[in-house]
């Protein structure tokens, strides 16, 4: 196949909302946008294959099926506690109101989840919540949600682009107007004219070596948003989950449920000590267990106990497991040891028990690593697994800086601040990917037709060709360069001197990763693809390393060797990033906005 | 560190044939990690379709030494050594390239079942109540990862061809997930029998054997549709009844 760039190559549809991304939040979008809109909905990989499917634990909502004090202003607490109190308060709010309705929404489109005794949602125990709140089924939450909203979607009359990828946005004035792609099967153009888009691209894994996250997760609408104009916020706190898979090295970063420790799993080091009761932060010694016994029966339900150690937020077991890993403590494969086999001195069948809570687990350590969990104990550590930083929005529309550009879920900023709960990313998917869609479907009621302006057309389809014109560096050997540089500057430990490295070094990667080359043609080419992802890697990288050097604290997900506290100056600003006049990334310091005198109560009140 | 050989079939829908490969294994790799170092070293351009890694999303179903297997599910230490890893594309799908093929037939005849329809909320808050073990069944069925391995061994589609007659495990399971979902109103057993074809499935079992998600396809899902489409439409009790009443 010959690189034309002629226009004829293109298949061009109207839309009038088009949803960029189709897992948890993009469908959850598409859904409640469509109706008498046309809606449009692209998908990297095949429809109900996106990362959402990997998510374990469950949904978080405050439904109070197992504990009934359970309520939205708590979750509200809670989520603003395990962010650093960075969140823009309006999303917690938001989102602990509305994740219940959310949640029964899905019940209502024929998602099954586990039951309680009395035939309601079953909710588990998950680090940073104070009550049970993750509805579950077992540990395929993820797959049990996208697979719900993806049958339920299919019949709402969405018209579905799988395996393609934008490129670009197309923007006239000022404002979005549509987008810019190509289908993976026949290398061919697709041009989108929408009067709004929605990114629901996800995260940004695949910038760092260990991660959790599938090839798709780029920051591809993260650098979309960017380069049309919108800013960027809190790009600096990329969460490390505690518990990835360590061994054997082809399985590295693959994740291992946070459910394995709702359930009563423990972290112990080489010197079989179980280390998490060294060190508990001071936002939580009210909440925290202080001894083994009270801490699993807080696992068993017992709701007079506090939460064991094991159950702190993500950043702060992660950075636990560091320090044992670095002082000579760690498992034999340089990870810490998790085991659930042990609750057999607590309860009979604990075989069997752990086969039905944690079925996906047995089966993944079985398979991959020839561990049996219901006998011995994992070797675990931490992975690059969700970026709390994204796309700035408004709270309540979901709309970037730049007017008809809508972004929702992990692609998102302002729900998570400095840090994520577990089991609030399912939600912020159901309840901010409802909204972007409602604004967006109104903002497009609202709006005349657009039409992309050809030469901004001609130029991405140029843009995306030129790789086969060249045949210099292998876009593969890019993409590992950056991943090692990012794990090891940018990475779970910084400090200044190391991420000012990072900094130059992205930037002459983006250089090189400009004149990558790809062989064969543009029919289903994993090079070609690869090599078009590359200019997203290295806008989030950038932005990463940029707000990392910013923020000299460590806060949350963003720990500094060389500032280990907190700082007050820090609490008070999100750092945005934004392109400058000049074509540079610039960054700003953007106050953190106030507490309504509600919200400022219900965070007194749960101290 | 040991060197293996792999023959990777490449090629489209106008043809293709094996190329010969080789790369280092190291321990615990899959056969995915292999494909991918390949991809990496030697053959940018090699299709093949993944996600996740973990057995979870079931997009790279191929056939590893004439298995229907997910590449990420199968461990290098399990193939026989002293022989080439032989890999192709499912053979029940048409090939887009390489190792991909085109699935979209299964996205169409998923469009076609009636979707799920509850029964009024049992509460007036809007919610239901019912108890585990009446959805401890479905939720077998609903594992399902949707990796297509149990369509492409199943030789209805397979050999026979009969995508137009015959839905296939997948969507066999699917819709026993819905009619035995307990708050599920909908009957779907008339399109079972007429335009779905259980009839053609013979239970040879292949595709339970296939699942990596280890559902028992056949004997859960499977058998007690028929029979029910048995007990509805053949039982000479019920044919009276319906011949006297005029309900089905």
């Amino acid at each position: 196949m010959t690189a034309s760039t002629n226009s004829s190559d293109f298949q061009t549809f109207d839309y009038d909302v088009l949803i960029i991304g189709a897992g948890g939040a993009g469908l959850r979008a598409a859904i409640e946008a469509a109706g008498d809109l046309r809606v449009g909905l692209v998908c990297k990989s095949l429809l109900g294959k996106a990362h959402t499917v990997m998510a374990e634990g469950g949904v978080a909502a405050s439904l109070a099926n197992v504990d009934e004090r359970d309520s939205w202003q708590t979750h509200f607490a809670d989520t603003m506690r395990g962010g650093q109190y960075l969140s823009q308060p309006l999303m917690p709010e938001f989102h602990a109101k509305e994740a219940p309705k959310r949640v029964l929404e899905l019940e209502q489109w024929g998602a099954l989840f586990d039951r309680t005794k009395d035939g309601k949602i079953l909710q588990r125990n998950f680090g940073g919540h104070k009550y049970p709140r993750l509805a579950h089924v077992g540990d395929r939450t993820g797959l049990e949600m996208i697979r719900t909203l993806q049958d339920h979607g299919i019949h709402q009359g969405i018209d579905v682009h799988m395996e393609c990828t934008v490129t670009k946005l197309l923007t006239d004035d000022g404002r979005v107007v549509g987008a810019f792609g190509y289908e993976r099967e026949l290398g061919r153009f697709k041009v989108f004219n929408a009067k709004a888009v929605v990114l629901c691209t996800g995260g940004i894994g695949r910038a760092f070596k260990i991660t959790s996250n599938s090839w798709e997760y780029t920051g591809d609408g993260h650098s979309l948003a960017y380069h049309a104009g919108a800013e960027l916020m809190d790009m600096e706190f990329v969460q490390f989950h505690p518990t990835g898979m360590v061994w054997p090295p082809s399985v590295r970063g693959i994740l291992v449920t946070e459910g394995v420790r709702g359930e009563g799993g423990i972290l112990k080091n080489t010197d079989d000590k179980r280390f998490m009761f060294d060190d508990i932060p001071d936002l939580y010694v009210n909440q925290t267990a202080d001894n083994p016994e009270e801490g699993w029966r807080y696992t068993q339900g017992d709701r007079d106990a506090r939460r064991p150690p094991e159950l702190l937020t993500r950043d702060h077991v992660a950075r636990c497991i560091v320090r044992e890993i670095r002082e000579g403590r760690g498992s034999e494969h340089g990870g810490v040891y998790l085991d659930i086999a042990w609750i057999k001195e607590k309860m009979p069948n604990a075989e069997a028990h752990i086969k039905k809570k944690l079925p996906s687990m047995y089966h993944q350590f079985k398979e991959l690593a020839g561990i049996d969990i219901t006998k011995e104990p994992m070797e675990v550590g931490p992975t690059t697994h969700y970026a709390m930083g994204g796309v700035r929005v408004d709270p309540a529309t979901q709309m970037s800086g730049v007017p008809g550009l809508f972004a929702a879920g992990e692609c998102a900023a302002g729900l998570h601040g400095a840090n994520r709960l577990g089991g609030n990313s399912l939600s912020d998917l159901l309840v901010f990917g409802k909204r972007a869609g409602e604004y967006a479907a109104k903002f497009a009621a609202e709006n005349e037709d657009t039409k992309a302006d050809p030469a901004q057309i001609e130029a991405a389809a140029a843009e995306a060709l030129a790789p086969f014109e060249r045949a210099t560096a292998n876009p593969y050997d890019i993409q590992f360069e950056l991943q090692d540089l990012m794990q090891d500057k940018v990475g779970i430990v910084r400090v200044e001197s190391e991420m000012e490295e990072a900094v130059t070094a992205v930037r002459d990667l983006k250089e090189r990763a400009s004149v990558v080359g790809v062989s064969g043609n543009r029919q289903y080419n994993p090079g070609w693809h690869t090599a078009l992802d590359l200019d997203n890697l290295m806008t989030v990288s950038e932005a990463v390393a940029m707000a990392a050097l910013e923020r000299k604290e460590s806060r949350g997900a963003h720990f500094r060797d060389d500032y280990p506290d907190k700082e007050e100056e820090y609490s008070k600003f999100n750092s945005v990033l934004y392109k400058g006049e000049d074509g540079q990334m610039e960054l700003r310091r953007e106050p953190v906005p106030a507490l309504s005198e509600e919200q400022s109560a219900i965070i007194e009140e749960n101290r | 560190m040991a060197t293996r050989s792999f023959n990777v079939w490449r090629g489209d829908s106008s043809g293709g044939d094996y190329v010969e490969y080789t790369t280092d294994i190291t321990e615990g790799m899959v056969v995915l990690d292999a494909v991918h170092q390949i991809q990496a070293e030697s053959a940018n351009d090699l299709a093949v379709r993944w996600n996740c890694k973990a057995g979870k999303c079931g997009s790279c179903s191929a056939e590893v030494n004439g298995m229907p297997r997910l590449m990420c599910m199968t461990r290098m230490a399990d193939l026989p050594e002293g022989q080439p890893v032989n890999i192709k594309p499912m053979k029940a799908f048409p090939v887009m390239r390489d190792l991909v093929t085109d699935v979209s037939w299964n996205y169409r005849v998923k469009e076609k079942i009636a979707p799920f329809a509850p029964r009024e909320p049992d509460v007036d808050d809007g919610t239901w109540r019912f108890p585990q073990e009446d959805g401890d069944r479905v939720q077998e069925f609903r594992k399902c990862i949707e990796c297509y391995l149990c369509q492409d061994v199943c030789h209805v589609l397979r050999e026979h061809n009969k995508h137009d007659e015959f839905v296939g495990p997948r969507f066999l399971v699917y819709l026993a997930a819905l009619e035995m979902q307990p708050l599920d109103t909908g009957d779907r057993l008339l399109e079972i029998k007429d335009d779905y074809g259980i009839g053609y499935c013979n239970i040879t079992k292949c595709c339970t054997n296939v699942c990596p998600e280890g559902i028992t396809i056949t004997d859960n899902a499977i058998i007690p549709l028929k029979e029910r489409v048995v007990d509805r439409y053949y039982d000479p009790v019920q044919k009276i009844w319906r011949a006297l009443t005029g309900k089905s």
